[in-house]
């Protein structure tokens, strides 16, 4: 199997009687952008956090690189460190500054060289345009620019797939265009990543395939022009239609 | 009479009063010291076993916790000082027993402070240093404890002088101590220094202020200094 290949069978996740996500097969290929789509609640954050192995799972198996994601296992560190995960509040360690955040892990879990680390971490804290916030702390960034380092801090291991949980549902609008235009670089560069998002126009930009769940299961799989244009079942055209407005 | 007789202090210059006042807050000092770091110590521990998920665990901490909360110091005092000694016929002299009894109380206070501090951390720092791939000894080490210390410091200062200032019952058993020892002077000289009461209080007063002045001092820059 190539290297950051994931591949998803027959995932089954339930809390207690609740059933999240049925029967969920997926297969993401190296390279690719996938954009999960869905009402609220229908299982989107779950099935990214299923991925990084933060939640157990009922039934089925995730398969990166042909190893097993298991949140319990001994190993489980070593596969998240190929998986970078953002998520909607941002999460940066208050008590650490910028640069401290991007370094953290790839100096505590990877054990590489501080100084190493240090360049690299400046090189992409310039890249999502904050080299000079490096000995800020969290708190004096807008919320934009906490996602941009909470994005800079899952480069910094070099992750093979990319999770990005709604990570522009808690900016103010003129903030959403300065980290989606970082993503939008990184799909450019052949970065596989796997987005959830209510940016309707970003999605069909960024997307090569869109995934929309409804009810914890896939409904429909299409190339977003298609599935934009002509989606195929009811359901997804209901959901599109809640982005639009008539007088 | 003189101004220092008029404020009660001229008792101070007789003879070696001054200097067994301070001997008295020494006293004071030493039950809290070392109270207090028993109290850190065993409060970090029962902290931790107070977030522990098992039911058991759920009602031993919550047990011992009221019974801190709802026993009166000097209760406690008297119940391990004379209860101790006449009961059990167990020897413990009135230091030991203050330091028993304010140890007991500092546990529980100061786990509860732990435990309050290790649940202030939102779900999603834990799970940010998972997803970047940290273990659990990472993850503690670099989030968890550090931030759970920030959150700590400025309550637990407040418990410190509490304690400091609460040392004042144990004159109660019978410890010499700063208390007492103003006690003491006031008595032994209410004929010739009628105002007494006054000075010693009005220093005794100072000196648990110049005691826990410091300490509440470094509290609020910690505090200023760690404010998120
Ligand atoms: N820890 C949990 N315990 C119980 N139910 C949960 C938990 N987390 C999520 N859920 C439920 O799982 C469903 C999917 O949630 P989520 O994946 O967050 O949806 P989305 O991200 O698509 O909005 C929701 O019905 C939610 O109530
Ligand atoms: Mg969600």
């Amino acid at each position: 199997m190539a290297e950051g290949e994931l591949h998803i069978e027959h995932l089954h996740k339930a809390y207690g009687d609740h059933v999240v996500l049925d029967d969920i097969n997926l297969v993401v290929e190296p390279g690719e952008v996938v954009v999960v789509i869905g009402p609220s609640g229908c299982g989107k954050s779950t099935l990214l956090r299923c991925i990084n192995g933060l939640e157990e799972i009922q039934g089925g198996q995730i398969l990166l690189d042909g190893d097993v994601v298991d949140g319990s296992s001994k190993d489980i560190a070593s596969l998240r460190a190929k998986l970078g995960m953002v998520f909607q509040s941002y999460e940066l360690f208050p008590h650490k500054t910028v640069l401290e955040n991007v370094t953290l892990a790839p100096t505590v879990v990877q054990k590489r060289p501080k100084d190493e680390v240090e360049a690299e971490a400046i090189a992409l804290l310039e890249r999502v345009g904050l080299a000079d916030r490096a000995k800020d702390f969290p708190r004096q960034l807008s919320g934009g620019q906490k996602q941009r380092v909470a994005l800079a801090r899952a480069l910094a291991m070099k992750p093979e797939i990319l999770l990005l949980d709604e990570i522009t549902a808690a900016l103010d609008p003129e903030m959403v265009h300065e980290v989606l235009d970082v993503i939008l670089s990184l799909a450019r560069e052949g970065k596989t990543m796997i987005i959830v998002t209510h940016e309707m126009s970003f999605a069909r930009a960024v997307a090569d395939r869109i995934i929309f769940i409804d009810e914890g299961a896939i409904v429909e799989e299409a190339a977003p022009a298609d599935f934009f244009d002509n989606p195929t079942t009811e359901r997804a055209q209901k959901f599109l239609r809640t982005f639009e407005y008539e007088k | 009479m003189d101004l220092l007789g008029l404020l009660g202090l001229d008792v101070l210059l007789k003879g070696t009063n001054a200097l067994r006042l301070l001997g008295g807050l020494w006293v004071a000092v030493r039950v809290s010291l070392i109270s207090v770091a028993f109290s850190i110590v065993g409060g970090l521990l029962f902290g931790i076993f107070m977030t522990w998920k098992n039911p058991l665990a759920k009602v031993i901490s919550r047990l011992y916790l009221e019974v801190v909360r709802i026993m009166p110091q000097l209760v406690l005092l008297f119940i391990v000082f004379f209860g101790g000694t006449r009961a059990l016929g167990l020897n413990i002299d009135a230091e030991l027993s203050a330091i028993i009894v304010f140890s007991f109380w500092g546990i529980g206070e100061m786990g509860d402070l732990v435990r309050g501090a290790l649940e202030s951390i939102p779900k999603h720092q834990y799970e940010a240093a998972e997803a970047l791939g940290l273990n659990r000894a990472q993850m503690y080490r670099h989030v968890v404890i550090p931030l759970a210390v920030r959150r700590l410091i400025p309550m637990s200062i407040n418990l410190v002088t509490r304690m400091i200032k609460t040392t004042s019952l144990i004159m109660m058993i019978g410890v010499v101590e700063v208390m007492k020892v103003g006690q003491q002077i006031i008595e032994a000289n209410r004929m010739t220094s009628p105002n007494a009461v006054f000075g010693i209080y009005g220093i005794i007063l100072l000196l648990y202020f110049v005691a826990c002045w410091p300490i509440s001092k470094l509290g609020e820059h910690l505090e200023r200094k760690w404010a998120a």
